[in-house]
């Protein structure tokens, strides 16, 4: 099989999220995925773009789109949802041939040829599929119960994403069926935890992720499995302070699900980035046979 | 509970939220959906929905100076399950930035945050989380705020000291100063 398109790391790949753009990366060469880095791309503008200006919001989002065609790249994914919300927007504004010029206005360039957008969980799900993971599984996540926590951005609004059910996503409990784990229903899995509230409201953060990992302790998880950046800052970077806040004492750890999916693959845990997590995984990993 | 006097609604308003968000607000018949999934409503002074029936009925200093158009997080739980496919979360972004255009901030920290932010990614191309969170401290003088966290970082090795400067970054920032050139607030769908 044989797999290539454009990537868009995001800002926090390089920052908070170090692991997640390595597992990613790893994960996609073991699946034969290759992917071609956009060159000199630049800041989606996250949530603070689009709560300023939809075309500036636009604009900084379509200038790697544009990047992305001038180096041969049809269809780039990212692993952020936070990028991949504001890339696919910024794609549908432009392909609105009375919005474009805006857009272009500001870019002080055509946006006639941009890439498409999709995450790389749609990828793998769509283009590697359940019954090649399942056939390329060498080390069984056996005897592990996780919860898959989408957040509330990488399916929604559906009619943007296009992918999975905008209420009850599967894919991240398909993969992770696939390697063999024990998914729990986890009813929360759209529920928002907080965003970037982290600095400017601390309170709120801790107020909604605490509700996620209530549930998450009640349903008796032993790793919470995200797809997104902010989403494992707030409950693994953060996870000391929601306990301080609600007096609980929970210590779940939180990783990305291409952590767990390279380590079925039987990628190393240096090669997934494990000791760049906060709550450490590795008991657990450890007492169910996967390291 | 506060009351709003609903006499003398503000057309204009009402029009260029109409205009600038793409969505007819008319058809919003109050049937709470946005507010029962909002995962915000217990930190909001105004619930989504009375939000949109205040935008209804004309009414844009409450609307543009109350707390819940900053403390939205755009998790799009409101617009997904609108049963009249009303864009609710992007009515709320719209609504934010036409509090930000008449000056408001009700929400300072939320504000000085997302500035911040923006800052940062206008100077090098890309985020510098180190230069926001200096940023933030200085324009909030909130010195301890996350304090707590630098013992589990730190020894991550999570944060670049360093920010990671791009090429273009002339060409984003040239995107910052045209938009502020052109004010193309009044010109944004």
């Amino acid at each position: 099989m044989s797999i290539s398109v454009g990537y868009y790391p995001g800002c926090s790949g390089s920052g908070t999220s170090v692991e997640y753009d390595k597992s990613t990366r790893a994960v996609c060469k073991k699946l034969g995925i290759e992917l071609n880095d956009i060159d000199d791309w630049s800041c989606c503008g996250s949530t603070p773009a689009h709560t300023v200006n939809h075309t500036l919001s636009a604009a900084l989002s379509a200038r790697n789109l544009v990047l992305a065609a001038k180096q041969g790249q049809e269809e780039v994914v990212t692993p952020c949802p936070s990028c991949l919300a504001n890339l696919r927007t910024a794609s549908r504004k432009i392909e609105d041939e009375t919005y474009r010029p805006k857009v272009e206005a500001l870019l002080d360039e055509s946006c006639e040829k941009a890439a498409t957008v999709a995450s790389t969980l749609q990828l793998i799900v769509e283009k590697v599929g359940m019954d090649a993971i399942k056939k390329a599984v060498v080390k069984p996540l056996k005897d592990l119960n996780v919860a898959c926590y989408y957040g509330c951005i990488m399916n929604r609004p559906p009619e943007l994403m296009q992918f999975d059910d905008s209420e009850n996503p599967m894919a991240m409990d398909n993969i992770m069926e696939a390697c063999g784990a024990t998914v729990l229903p986890f009813p929360l899995k759209v529920e928002c935890c907080g965003a970037a509230g982290g600095m400017p409201r601390k309170d709120l953060v801790t107020e909604l992720s605490g509700r996620l990992l209530d549930v998450a302790a009640s349903l008796n998880t032993e790793i919470i499995v995200t797809a997104c950046p902010l989403c494992q800052m707030n409950l693994d970077l953060r996870q000391g302070q929601v306990n301080r806040a609600n007096g609980t004492s929970y210590d779940i750890p939180v990783v990305y699900f291409t952590q767990l999916l390279g380590l079925a693959l039987g990628l190393s845990a240096e090669e997934v980035g494990l000791s760049k997590l906060v709550v450490d995984p590795t008991p657990r990993l450890r007492f169910a046979g996967v390291l | 509970m506060e009351t709003i006097p609903l006499n003398s609604p503000d057309k204009e308003f009402i029009r260029e939220v109409q205009e600038r968000s793409g969505q007819n607000v008319l058809t919003c018949y109050q049937c709470g959906n946005c507010t029962a999934g909002c995962p915000y409503n217990f930190a909001y002074d105004i619930s989504v929905s009375r939000v949109m029936r205040l935008v209804q009925l004309g009414q844009r200093e409450a609307v543009l100076k109350s707390h819940s158009i900053w403390l939205c997080a755009s998790c799009q739980s409101c617009t997904t399950r609108c049963p009249n496919n009303i864009d609710v979360a992007k009515i709320m972004d719209v609504l934010r930035h036409m509090a930000r255009e008449a000056g408001y901030a009700t929400e300072r920290n939320i504000k000085a945050f997302g500035d911040a932010f923006l800052e940062s990614v206008e100077k090098h191309g890309r985020v510098y989380e180190l230069g926001v969170t200096a940023s933030y401290v200085c324009k909030t003088g909130r010195f301890w705020t996350d304090i707590d966290l630098a013992p589990a970082m730190l020894p991550k090795n999570k944060l670049s000291i360093k920010p990671h400067e791009i090429r273009g970054k002339e060409h984003v920032s040239e995107i910052f100063k045209r938009f502020r050139e052109r004010d193309i607030a009044k010109e944004n769908r």
